[in-house]
């Protein structure tokens, strides 16, 4: 075992704890910040401020009857949340965090802040995304309820049509980044324009990057796009028949998907662990802030805007976020060709 | 080598399964599974942009569309238990039609694999893993056959609308 191998299953490790942590806070903030938007106090009770909450959460669910209905298929319906979930910690497996660094001079050489440095990493997240349709639409099935089918219909349907226009933003900024690796991509972003613009491709790709937010909320099943579990219409949607910690799976996949698109985001137009004021070594303190910034959008967006109805979503999918995708594709490439960058 | 006899093993294994199963919907989760094992065989060739296309297009994009289409129609078993004493070829129309091409598609195969395997791929190795190369190679050279594939997508596209398109002179 050399050091650069221990080095690389520690990383690992420790994406995989911090995954399930982010979710944790996710959960807290989320609830916090719905009740400040609400004029309310939130939890308040389980530790200082309530920050217990979650543990409390999950114990809750850990200790609750595993719920199975009969006329359920029940190898799908154990493997649906199963394939949610991994589809979620492998997406972020792929996304790079931080400049390559050697722990304050602890490695002989500098190890990538990244799980795997795939070269073709965007499709691989892009393929990803396109796998956790699976769980959701075999969730919907198994259950063998009509709540859960409409949901798993709802949003394998919702899923395919917001993939297209995601995909497109993702290609515009490859031909900017010129480039399919994460890593090349974040790295092509260091720098300024005229010493104070940050060389970042939100400037280049403003309409990427709206379309890209846009079609990520709706991969994600988030409000204003949360129609796969429609309280009003669908009890709960494709979970509608999951209790305990299959639920739990479900529930957690959601939020490390938040993180995944967001952590996306920031490396692909907020200029990943570029920023001011902080060396190279510490870059990943931007990358979090970012990340977070972009997530606390997401929680704001929810509590703020009420949800779409179904066929406004439908139209608005084909007829107008995959148009203009399709035209940014277009002008960005004619751009980089006539400009030559 | 371990990989590819794996790989191998589960693409043939799950595609024969895949025309095994009674239930349509592990049928498409079987195919799925025959792809990812497909997909992993182009990663032992050094083409990482060939196995994710795959996954994308294939496991990610038309297989959801299948199994839409299974659960829309929610037919959990094949309606064949009375066909099925009936050999093959004593079947009505179409079904005898199906035996005679998969027994055409054997001989196919059985002769492409007698003639050896001497010829190798076009491609050098670092044409298949650069996304430029292979990008040039299709617009360039396979320029035509990728245009004509297009146009035949589109006529099964207009093929299947005909077909779905309720005959307005029905109704009155």
């Amino acid at each position: 075992m050399t050091p650069l191998l221990v080095a690389q299953i520690g990383l690992t490790l420790f994406v995989f704890f911090m995954l399930l942590n982010s979710a944790a806070v996710m959960v807290y903030v989320e609830r916090k910040v719905a009740a400040f938007l609400q004029q309310r106090l939130g939890p308040y009770l389980v530790g200082p401020k309530g920050v217990l909450q979650p543990l409390a959460d999950v114990i809750k669910l850990m200790f609750k009857e595993e719920l199975r209905p009969k006329a359920a298929d029940w190898f799908l319906f154990a493997l649906a949340p199963i394939i949610s979930a991994s589809c979620a910690f492998a997406a972020f497996a792929v996304v790079p965090f931080g400049a390559a660094t050697t722990f304050f001079g602890l490695l002989s050489e500098p190890v990538k802040l990244q799980v795997a440095d795939v070269n073709v990493a965007v499709l691989v997240i892009f393929a990803i995304a396109s796998m956790s349709v699976y769980g959701i639409v075999l969730a919907g099935w198994s259950s063998n309820s009509k709540y859960s089918l409409l949901g798993g219909l709802r949003s394998s349907a919702q899923m395919i049509s917001y993939e297209l226009s995601y995909g497109m933003a993702l290609a515009s900024v490859l031909v900017v980044g010129n480039s399919l690796s994460l890593t090349d991509i974040v790295n092509g972003q260091s720098g300024y324009w005229f010493h104070v613009l940050p060389r970042w491709f939100i400037f280049l790709q403003p309409v990427g990057f709206l379309i890209y937010l846009t079609a990520g909320v709706a991969e994600t099943n988030r409000a204003p796009f949360d129609f796969p579990e429609a309280e009003q219409e669908l009890v709960a949607g494709y979970h509608t028949e999951y209790s305990s910690m299959s639920f739990a799976m479900f529930f957690l996949a959601e939020y490390i998907n938040m993180v995944t698109v967001s952590a996306v985001a920031t490396d692909l137009f907020l200029g990943g662990w570029h920023g001011p004021f902080l060396p190279e070594s510490l870059g990943w303190i931007w990358f979090l802030v970012k990340v977070g910034a972009l997530l606390f959008f997401y929680v704001w967006m929810r509590w703020t805007l009420p949800r779409y109805r179904y066929d406004q979503l439908m139209s608005f999918g084909w007829k107008i976020l995959l148009p203009v995708a399709v035209v940014n594709l277009l002008v960005t490439a004619a751009g980089v060709l006539y400009f030559g960058m | 080598m371990t990989l590819f006899y794996l790989f191998g093993a589960v693409a043939v294994i799950a595609s024969l399964l895949v025309i095994a199963q009674r239930n349509p919907i592990y049928s498409v989760l079987l195919l799925i599974a025959s792809f990812g094992a497909l997909s992993g065989l182009y990663v032992l060739l050094d083409a990482p942009f060939v196995a994710v296309t795959q996954i994308i297009v294939y496991a990610g994009a038309i297989m959801v569309l299948f199994l839409f289409v299974v659960m829309l129609l929610n037919a959990p078993h094949e309606e064949t238990e009375h066909d099925e004493k009936v050999h093959p070829l004593r079947r009505p129309g179409p079904m005898r039609l199906g035996a005679v091409l998969a027994a055409a598609l054997v001989v196919e195969l059985i002769w492409a694999l007698s003639r050896g395997t001497s010829e190798t791929g076009a491609f050098g190795e670092a044409a298949v893993s650069s996304v430029r190369a292979l990008g040039r190679s299709l617009f360039t050279e396979y320029a035509f056959a990728f245009e004509v594939t297009s146009v035949l997508i589109l006529v099964a596209m207009v093929g299947a609308v005909v077909l779905a398109k309720r005959d307005p002179r029905a109704h009155s």
